[in-house]
């Protein structure tokens, strides 16, 4: 679930008291909420895999094995491989500072965090095309030294970094300062080092946070379109991530082609949601076991 | 290994948590840091471990200065409150961490490592959860797991952070001899803090009463119990009666109770356990109060009997049960109280 | 008596974990931001003026916050729904429903776009439908909020969730032995309890409407003055290599959005959740 760090359990047993609305409530809403979903939910992914397969078989075959389709697989993947572990980085360098130290800054620290979460993605792309553009703040300097950015594979892995790199920070820094830092404190005086510690202790107890930050990181690095479309250019072959891919086919109507491209995003979606509940079961039943015999009485 | 804090301040913000403390502990010695929330025992103790560091003032281990040194290099056992035990490691893997984190030279074979730890919990007789979850365990048996754990790395101080805070009253009161009966047979020197007084004096060879940042007393139980320094000490190890007195001929003389009334700055007053109070039926003796019983609660080892004055002041007075029955008392009757023995401050 | 920016603290590593996020934040961070506002001073005061809220960049605005508004009322209305019937209720397939609710988070932009565009055109399988009674959506603003609706459903749905789970049924049980009815009990008792919540979720939704290009571009049509959202009229400026003009215009993007921002962190200063994707 979205909240701010992982959940502590997923959806409970329905209470006892939800049996007292009245059923004529009860069913309208059971009913309005579900059609709305089905609306709105289940109709669009379900378009997306009838019009990937409305050409047949063989024309979905040819159009995700396209050499331009499978560059795009490329640096779709290439993207997310570089983001996401320098963001697996960031992310625990950061809470460990925010969640364990006090310090002057560390409000200022968070906001700054958020930052990709409040800009649009558009805005995060322009920002890119403004600083390493050729009317950038370092254009004439790139193009003197003969490197590309924008318009070119960087260009599109830093602007996925940026867009992502909240992610796993988000996830962990809750978590983090929930446990606190009591284990931390009983291996620094069994003699461990502060690596030891981290690796030993603190990462243990985090690992479903920082599983669950990595994978919503990595459905945003894969499936992120406004911030890349920006600064990509649109070389076909080159710099089309997948998103990108789709528009570029569906621009030029070929409708089932860019269906079958998105098909693949889609069943990316659905193996994030998959794993992001796997997660969350494991978490909540991790938490459920530690808050057993709290209060026990034996000696 | 002795240990010794010189004039240690620590403050946080604007509340001072410890104002030039300085305390010695000789080697092997059990001491108990006593006093309320607030008064600066778990600060003072948290500095010698080394997980905080004083504002000013000094740490010494046998006479070396290891203030500035981190808790890890420091060779000091930490017992939390809530023990803090591993909670994604078995039992087992919790009392060897401290063995398997020393750096190569100095770790012991692997061997070694699995005959200490369950030499360790054999010792804190837990060898049988070896293999569980600190999660499966009872508040009890979780500390006792922490405690291994600290000792697993023989260290030369054992720091005890209010050990038994968090378990049931019977249990604390069984683990207290047990901890008692440990440092008998291992005589490392070790500290722990706790806000119960009877913890304290059953179990420490050396009391330190703080208070507000400060110490008030030091000493053997006996001394801080039958000796106060002052009245925080006396009032904070028992309960106690209070009374407006006058001295007479070098005799203190008792009359009213304070009973919460405001009470002038240079006033004496007198302070008497409830135990060493006598209840007579006839008056014979000057120092004598004229009271009626008001209530009697004989399930326990002494029988409390509350008494007020003519003015509804309270007073608390225990006896024994042979004396109880002696005096045959009831409610409302009317009987006289004295004290046998007076502290005046 | 030493004074510092930061107390000294047992645990290592605050120098190395803060100088690492110092430097990839700045690198990541500030230094692209602080451009904007380098870039957009290029300008002089009376073109940013002239640029920022000339007709084209208002039309632009309004229809940014209208349909945003729009489609955060309609999932304020349909989000409560669905997080109550998932924590209150019974019925099949409860779980996979709530897994799905995730879906506009998980899936890219551009593919909700095209499958959103196909489907509500007058030759798709509910613009069809919708074009018989006379309702056109692709290419209109409606499209425009349909697209919103979408990417803006997670967030009530999500926000008030914990809060309906953590409610503690002895509250409603009070309420119902005093007499109240269930709508009684609703208003008067559960209502404040999810308020802060809920205008939260709302609030997120909406913020996200704002800045939403991906599964917007496609339905739009993207007409000048008629269906051109905001973000889409950045994008235009910055493919035109009117880099001033783009920032001023995304600048008064960044003021509203930031002012969201600091909403929220106020709102949730009142112990609610958050969502984690903006």
């Amino acid at each position: 679930m979205a909240t701010t760090g992982l959940p502590g359990t997923t959806l409970r047993a329905v209470k006892v008291a939800a049996r007292r609305d009245p059923a004529l409530v009860r069913s309208g809403l059971i009913a309005s909420g579900l059609c709305f979903l089905a609306l709105f939910l289940v109709l669009p992914l379900m378009a997306v895999f009838a019009s990937a397969f409305s050409g047949g078989i063989a024309a979905y075959w040819s159009a995700i094995t396209q050499p331009e389709a499978l560059s795009a697989v490329r640096l779709t993947l290439l993207a997310a491989l570089i983001a996401v572990p320098l963001n697996v980085v960031f992310g625990l360098a950061a809470s460990w500072c925010i969640a364990r130290f006090d310090f002057t800054g560390k409000q200022l620290l968070l906001t700054l965090i958020d930052v990709p979460f409040t800009v649009s993605p558009v805005i995060s792309g322009m920002l890119f095309v403004l600083l390493f553009g050729a009317q950038g703040v370092f254009g004439n300097w790139l193009i003197d030294h003969n490197i590309r950015i924008v318009f070119a594979v960087p260009g599109i892995v830093l602007a996925t970094i940026f867009v992502t790199f909240p992610f796993v920070a988000r996830e962990l820094i809750p978590t983090m300062l929930a446990l606190g830092s009591d284990e931390e404190q009983a291996a620094l005086t069994l003699g461990a080092s502060g690596w030891r510690t981290f690796l030993r202790v603190t990462l243990p107890n985090v690992k479903w946070s920082l599983l669950y930050g990595v994978i919503l990181c990595n459905a945003r690095a894969m499936g992120e379109f406004g911030a890349v479309s920006v600064v990509s250019g649109h070389i076909r072959g080159l710099t089309n991530t997948m998103p990108l891919y789709v528009e570029i086919l569906y621009n030029d109507y070929q409708f089932s082609s860019a269906f079958a491209v998105a098909s693949l995003l889609a069943m990316l979606a659905l193996v994030t949601l998959v794993a992001k509940s796997i997660v969350e079961w494991k978490s909540a039943r991790d938490l459920e076991a530690s808050r057993r015999r709290e209060n026990a009485d034996e000696y | 290994m002795s240990i010794e804090a010189r004039e240690i301040t620590k403050r946080f913000g604007s509340f001072v948590a410890l104002d030039r403390v300085s305390l010695r502990v000789e080697a092997g010695e059990l001491v108990a840091l006593l006093g309320p929330s607030g008064s600066g025992k778990t600060t003072l103790l948290r500095i010698v471990a080394g997980l905080e560091f004083p504002d000013s003032g000094s740490v010494l281990f046998d006479g070396q200065d290891t203030t500035d040194r981190s808790a890890q290099d420091r060779g000091v056992g930490f017992v939390f409150q809530h023990y803090a035990l591993f909670r994604h490691m078995s039992v087992y893997d919790n009392v060897a961490f401290g063995l398997t984190v020393k750096p190569r030279r100095e770790r012991l074979p692997a061997a070694k490592i699995k005959a200490r730890v369950h030499e360790l919990l054999k010792l804190v007789q837990l060898d049988w959860l070896a293999s569980q979850y600190p999660s499966q365990l009872s508040g009890g048996q979780r500390q006792r797991v922490a405690l291994a754990r600290a000792l697993a790395v023989e260290p030369r101080v054992l720091l005890l952070d209010e050990p038994f805070g968090a378990l049931d009253a019977k249990v604390r009161q069984e683990l207290r001899r047990w901890l008692r009966r440990l440092h008998d047979e291992i005589h490392v020197t070790s500290i722990f803090v706790t806000h119960d007084q009877e913890e304290a004096l059953e179990v420490a060879d050396r009391v330190v009463v703080m208070n507000s940042g400060r110490i008030e007393q030091e000493g053997s139980p006996n001394d801080v119990y039958h000796h106060p320094a002052s009245p925080f000490v006396y009032r904070f190890l028992g309960n106690i009666n209070l009374f407006h007195a006058r001295m007479e001929d070098g005799r203190v003389l008792i009359s009213e109770p304070v009973n919460g009334r405001p009470v002038g700055p240079s006033e004496p007053l007198a302070y008497v356990r409830p135990h060493l109070m006598n209840i007579e039926r006839q008056p014979h003796k000057p120092n004598q109060l004229a009271v009626w019983v008001r209530h009697i609660n004989s399930a326990g080892p002494l029988v409390k009997v509350e008494l007020a004055t003519e003015h509804g002041d309270q007073i608390h007075v225990e006896i024994s049960h042979e004396r109880y029955e002696e005096l045959g008392l009831n409610e409302d009757d009317a009987v006289f109280v004295s004290p046998r023995d007076v502290k005046v401050f | 008596m030493r004074t510092s920016l930061k107390k000294r603290s047992a645990l290592p590593g605050f120098g190395l974990a803060t100088g690492w996020t110092v430097f990839y934040l700045s690198l990541i961070v500030l230094i692209p931001v602080s451009t904007l506002f380098f870039k957009s001073a290029s300008l002089t005061w009376s073109q940013f003026w002239s640029v920022a809220t000339g007709p084209r960049a208002l039309a632009a605005y309004r229809l940014s916050l209208v349909a945003s508004l729009v489609a955060a009322s309609v999932n304020g209305v349909f989000g409560l729904v669905v997080s109550w019937i998932l924590v209150r209720y019974r019925f099949p397939l409860r779980r996979l429903v709530d897994g799905l609710v995730d879906l506009p988070f998980a899936l890219p932009t551009s593919v909700a776009g095209i499958v959103l565009t196909t489907l509500y055109a007058p030759t798709g399988r509910i613009g069809s439908l919708l074009a018989k009674i006379g309702i056109k959506v692709a290419y209109t603003p409606l499209g425009i909020t349909v697209a919103l609706v979408f990417i803006g459903l997670p967030f009530v749905v999500r926000t008030v969730q914990p809060v309906l789970q953590d409610l503690d049924p002895e509250i409603e049980e009070s309420s119902e032995s005093l007499g109240a009815s269930f709508g009684r009990t609703f208003r008067r008792v559960l209502l404040p309890e999810i308020l802060p919540a809920w205008v939260t979720g709302c609030t997120l939704a909406f913020a996200r409407g704002l800045g939403e290009y991906g599964s917007v571009v496609f339905i739009a049509g993207n007409m000048p003055m008629r269906t051109e959202i905001t973000p889409l009229l950045i994008m235009t400026k910055l493919d035109e290599f009117e880099y001033g003009q783009a920032t001023a215009i995304a600048v008064v993007f960044l003021v509203v959005a930031f002012s969201l921002m600091l909403a929220t962190n106020f709102l949730q200063r009142r112990k609610v959740a958050l969502p984690v994707l903006g």
